[in-house]
């Protein structure tokens, strides 16, 4: 069975895990096209080669984020996401509903 | 019988014999014997019948490695007698004949052979179509393999977990080595080790002409590992597969030890290869090793005139072994023009032995019957594979073949790792393994004790620099080795029984011809022939295989290659993986009180919940009385399964505004407000209520099958947002009840003092803070059955006093229980849905009239913008309400709606309400059908069409002036 470092509780089997899909930033829902947010929740790239997850360690609950190569299934790290999430995230309203 | 004279016989205890029958016929042997060494101490060698044509077979290998020792024990089928101990009083038969072992009248199917090509089978029993059925008994009959004990006792079989910084896996030299190396270095060693005895070869395999070299070297070796104290060793113990990241199942008697090594180093050894030419199956033909193992493990000689058959120079080290032990070698034959070391072929000669070089066995001779080989035919070998026309003829009762090595790749390759094919060596090489697994001794190529032994010191050396230790190695350089593979050792006869593949009966003509029937790759001849399928799974027939098909197709032997190794390494009992069958549910904090109630239990999701109070044949009538209790008087349901989640922190409203549909950030404390979430696909996936407890604290609940993925989602959301906010899932430590019916407020005013039940200070969609009698609880009135309902949520450790103080109290205006049943009448009466019961994975807010939830001027929910885009489209169905009258058949969850011949939705949920006096329930239909006043066709059980009334929802007090009192 396949290990895999868990950032907050270190190396765990793979069991411990639940795959949360690629990692993907989401397009701003207020000015993209419908095309392009389309694009955003139904396509994957799914890739071969070396790939942004989301993971869940089940028994704590937490979420982090893998780099993992897809051809070799070789995990190459495991990281926070507040490494990529910095600071908090706004979302600012349309426009036309503030002026409505 | 008697034995030869120590030091042969490593493994046995002459001192204590044991009793056993073979076939109906007594025999003796000793403590320490498998039960092929007592059968051939005896002279007892032929122990099976092959599995196609049924010819006589005896060992090949004395390491559990050939399917010829296969035999039936009275509780245990297909049991390898070379490596199954013999213990008193043990009753074995052979298995696999028709009439008796030694006469078995099936064995007329070898004469037969030339109408029973290769495919056989396939090509001949399986047309015309259905025909397989009638012939498959009849051929499994001839063919079968052992009987099994219907009768058997279970025994205990368990599992055990070992961590280990580095696992060697065979205790050969290299194996020894590595393991002291690494040991000495301070790492945390497990050594495994197949056979009862550590040394692998060094057992029973000679390595020079004095033939001191390998006890002693054994000796010094096993001394040094069985006294280390950080070497835990396991004999008679088998990895059976390799898995990512050295996760090792190893097998051991009943047990299954899982083992996890950050390193690990296979020194597993090598197959002593068979020769190809005809008759190589009889009796009395066997591996060069296995002569060598008959002797120095057990004391048994293997026969009183030999001839031994070589492709290198272990053959002549083999030759000198018999000799010592008063085995007549009547001759060496030397498949090559000359041996590397010519030391060999004087001291050979010493002895008196002659020498043919450049030679091989065509064909192995036996009398009537078959039952033994009785002598050879020699040929000089003119060309690859090819003989001269005269040879000489030798009698023997003993032929000893040696071919060359095949690594022990198994594992290796499971793992990822490649097989190459050495030209100049004539032997396949292992590359490419993953990091923290390295391969070392024989199994690396190296058959020089002295470069074995370096090998495993080097390979340990480099497993504990890994491991962050330094072992004070050098890197050291090897000697040079002679070739130990004779690159062609295949030697087809015209009338066959030039066997390949014993286990499966396959002689060169049968790979050939798959070949030509246009099978070029090896996979395919594998599966087309079945060679490599049997019990020694390839052991001895990949390479031959991945020559000749090699050959016949003009292709490298390298490109060729061999099948796949998958695990398991060796046959597995079930009972070695099977585990313990879980099937984990939960009760609630009151599930005792349900019980003594006689609640019909139901699964919710996984939790056990009561479907109604009363027998199961009642349920009707059950459901039928709680619901018109609740609706006239009052009803308790245990509702402790419904998730919770605390959401607390600055942002908490501001979490809940993203996470689901409604706005939430003017909600006043001490209110409630329906909460709907979407995915980012617009889909419906979750509803519950969110009731404001003070400014930063939120107390949600949400589905019982949905909290712990929406709890997840939240957790991965705000991984992003970086909120400030806290969640937590206190579904388990909260019980909850919910109080319904007219009467509920009376009921709780007996208990409740610090809370103004009025309806004016506690309104519909309130929330509360209180306590009950002494019990903290946060009241919250909700109206999901549609009448007056205080839903009491409390710490789950009050939970039974709760229940009890609750039905107590409500005695005296006879309160009652109801299950989950009456409860989703109750609420399909007021209209309400039920997410993932009236919604599936397609359902958007506009499909089941939920536009009225959408928060629109917020700047984002999760959903929102998929909403936005769907809302833009054509309405595609529409959830609607439908009645019929009474006595209509009555529709069933997902029963078929129509449109003309097309399905244009179906049925959700369907129950006869006694409140409404007709069948109520929801289905999908299409935009046009949905209008009430209209009607939507329902396929129900038995292809009938019922008509059926679209209506206004709901379809029980309208106005809502009943939950609202």
């Amino acid at each position: 069975m396949k290990i895999m470092n868990c950032p907050l509780n270190g190396p765990r089997n793979i069991s411990e895990f639940t795959y949360g899909g690629e990692f993907k930033l989401m397009p701003d829902p207020a000015s993209c096209s419908d095309a392009e947010w389309a694009d955003y929740v139904f396509n994957s790239d799914n890739a071969a080669g070396v790939v942004r997850e989301w993971w869940l360690h089940n028994a704590s609950s937490y979420w982090f984020l893998a780099e993992r190569h897809t051809v070799t299934d070789q995990i190459i790290r495991t990281f926070d996401a507040k490494e990529i999430f910095t600071q908090r995230v706004e979302f600012t309203p349309p426009t036309q509903e503030i002026a409505g | 019988m008697s034995r030869l004279p120590a030091p042969m016989g490593l493994l046995i205890d002459r001192d204590q014999p044991l009793r056993f029958s073979f076939d109906g016929s007594d025999y003796q042997g000793v403590k320490g014997d498998s039960i092929a060494s007592a059968l051939l101490a005896n002279g007892r060698w032929l122990l099976s019948r092959s599995f196609k044509y049924h010819r006589p077979r005896g060992p090949l290998t004395m390491a559990g490695q050939d399917a010829n020792t296969l035999v039936q024990l009275p509780d245990e089928p297909n049991v390898l007698a070379d490596a199954h101990p013999l213990s008193a009083g043990m009753d074995v038969t052979g298995q696999n004949f028709n009439g008796s072992l030694d006469n078995d009248r099936d064995a007329y199917l070898g004469t037969f052979s030339r109408f029973m090509p290769v495919g056989f089978y396939y090509r001949s029993f399986y047309k015309p179509k259905g025909m397989w059925k009638v012939w498959e008994p009849l051929i499994r009959k001839k063919a079968g393999l052992g009987v099994l004990d219907l009768k058997f006792q279970p025994q205990y079989y368990d599992k055990a977990y070992l961590f280990v910084d580095l696992a060697v896996i065979g205790a050969g030299p290299a194996g020894l080595q590595a393991a002291l190396t690494a040991a000495n270095a301070g790492a945390k060693v497990l050594l495994i080790e197949q056979q009862a005895v550590l040394g692998g070869s060094l057992t029973y395999a000679r390595f020079d002409v004095e033939g001191t070299r390998a006890e002693r070297l054994r000796g010094e070796l096993v001394a040094a590992v069985e006294g280390h104290a950080n070497i835990q060793v396991l004999k008679q113990a088998t990895c059976n597969a390799w898995f990512s990241d050295n996760y090792l199942p190893v097998i051991q008697g009943r047990r299954m030890y899982k083992v996890r090594a950050q390193q690990c180093i296979v020194s597993a050894g090598s197959f002593d290869q068979p020769v190809v030419f005809r008759n190589n199956d009889l009796p009395g033909v066997m591996l060069a090793s296995a002569a060598q193992r008959l002797m120095r493990l057990y004391a048994v000689k293997p026969g009183q005139r030999a001839v031994l058959l070589t492709g290198n120079d272990d053959g002549y080290l083999a030759a000198l072994d018999l000799h010592e032990q008063g085995v007549q070698v009547a001759a060496l034959v030397d498949m090559r023009q000359q041996p590397a070391d010519m030391a060999l072929q004087s001291a050979v000669a010493k002895q008196g032995i002659a020498c043919h070089l450049g030679s091989t066995v065509f064909e192995a001779l036996h009398e009537k019957g078959m039952r033994h080989v009785s002598g050879v035919d020699i040929r000089r070998i003119t060309a690859q594979g090819q003989v001269a026309e005269q040879g000489l003829q030798l009698d023997c009762d003993l032929l000893c073949m040696s071919a060359g090595y095949m690594p022990v790749y198994q594992l290796l390759c499971q793992a990822g790792g490649k097989l190459a094919y050495d030209e100049q060596k004539a032997e396949f090489a292992i590359s490419g393994l993953p990091q923290g697994l390295a391969v070392a001794g024989s199994a690396n190529g190296r058959h020089s004790l002295d470069n074995v032994l370096l090998d495993g010191t080097l390979a340990a050396a480099r497993a504990v620099a890994a491991l962050g230790l330094d072992a004070g190695i050098g890197e050291r350089a090897f000697s040079g080795e002679a070739r130990v593979n004779f690159d062609w050792p295949i030697f087809p006869h015209p009338k066959g029984k030039d066997f390949v593949d014993f286990d499966e009966d396959l002689q060169v003509r049968d790979i050939v011809n798959a070949t030509r029937i246009g099978y070029r790759d090896v996979q395919l001849v594998k599966r087309f022939s079945t060679v490599g399928m049997g019990p020694s799974q390839g052991r001895h027939s990949a390479l031959p295989t991945a020559r000749l098909v090699a050959r016949a197709t003009q292709r490298s032997i390298g490109e060729t290659g061999v099948t796949t190794a998958r695990p398991p390494f060796e046959a597995e009992k079930l009972a070695h993986v099977a585990g313990r069958a879980f099937d984990p549910y939960r009760q609630t904090p009151m599930h005792r009180r349900h019980i003594q109630a006689g609640a019909k239990m139901m699964p919710a999701g996984i939790w056990q919940r009561p479907a109604f109070y009363g027998k199961a044949e009642d349920r009707e009538r059950c459901m039928q009385e709680e619901a018109r209790h609740v609706r006239e008087q009052v009803g308790l349901i245990d509702v402790s399964t419904l998730g919770g989640l605390d959401v607390r922190g600055p942002d908490a409203a501001e979490l809940l505004e993203r996470m689901y549909t409604l706005p939430f950030k003017k909600q006043p404390v001490a209110r409630t407000r329906y909460a709907l979430m979407t995915n980012e696909q617009g889909v419906v996936i979750d509803d519950g209520v969110c009731a404001r407890m003070a400014d930063n604290h939120f107390y949600v609940t949400a589905t019982t099958s949905g909290v712990d993925r929406i709890y997840q989602q939240m957790l991965k959301w705000n991984a992003q947002w970086r909120l400030n906010v806290d969640i937590t899932n206190v579904t388990a430590a909260i019980a909850a009840v919910n109080l319904a019916g007219p009467l509920a407020r009376q009921v709780l005013e007996k208990l409740c003092e610090d809370v103004d039940l009025s309806p004016e200070a506690f309104p519909y969609m309130g929330v509360r803070s209180g306590t009950v009698v002494d019990i903290p609880a946060r009241l919250l009135r909700v109206g999901f059955v549609g009448e007056l309902g205080y839903e009491i949520h409390v710490p789950a450790r009050h939970a039974e006093r709760l229940w009890d103080m609750l039905m107590a109290a409500g005695a005296a205006f006879g309160i009652r229980p109801f299950g989950v049943e009456t409860q989703r009448l109750l609420r399909l009466e007021k209209g309400h849905v039920i997410i993932s019961q009236d919604t599936d994975g397609m359902t958007h807010p506009g499909e089941i009239d939920m536009q009225w939830a959408i928060g629109r001027k917020k700047p984002f929910f999760v959903g929102k913008r998929s909403i936005e885009i769907l809302e833009a489209q054509p309405l595609k169905r529409k959830l609607v309400a439908f009645t019929l009258p009474k006595d209509s058949p009555q529709p069933l969850e997902g029963h078929l709606v129509l449109k003309g011949a097309d399905i244009s939705g179906n049925v959700t949920s369907c129950e006869y309400s006694s409140s409404l006096g007709q069948i109520i329930g929801l289905a999908y239909a299409a935009t046009d059908q949905a209008e009430p006043g209209m009607q939507i066709p329902i396929r129900v059980e038995g292809g009938l069409v019922v008509q059926a009334n679209v209506v206004q929802l709901p379809f029980y007090d309208p106005q809502n002036l009943r939950q609202e009192l």
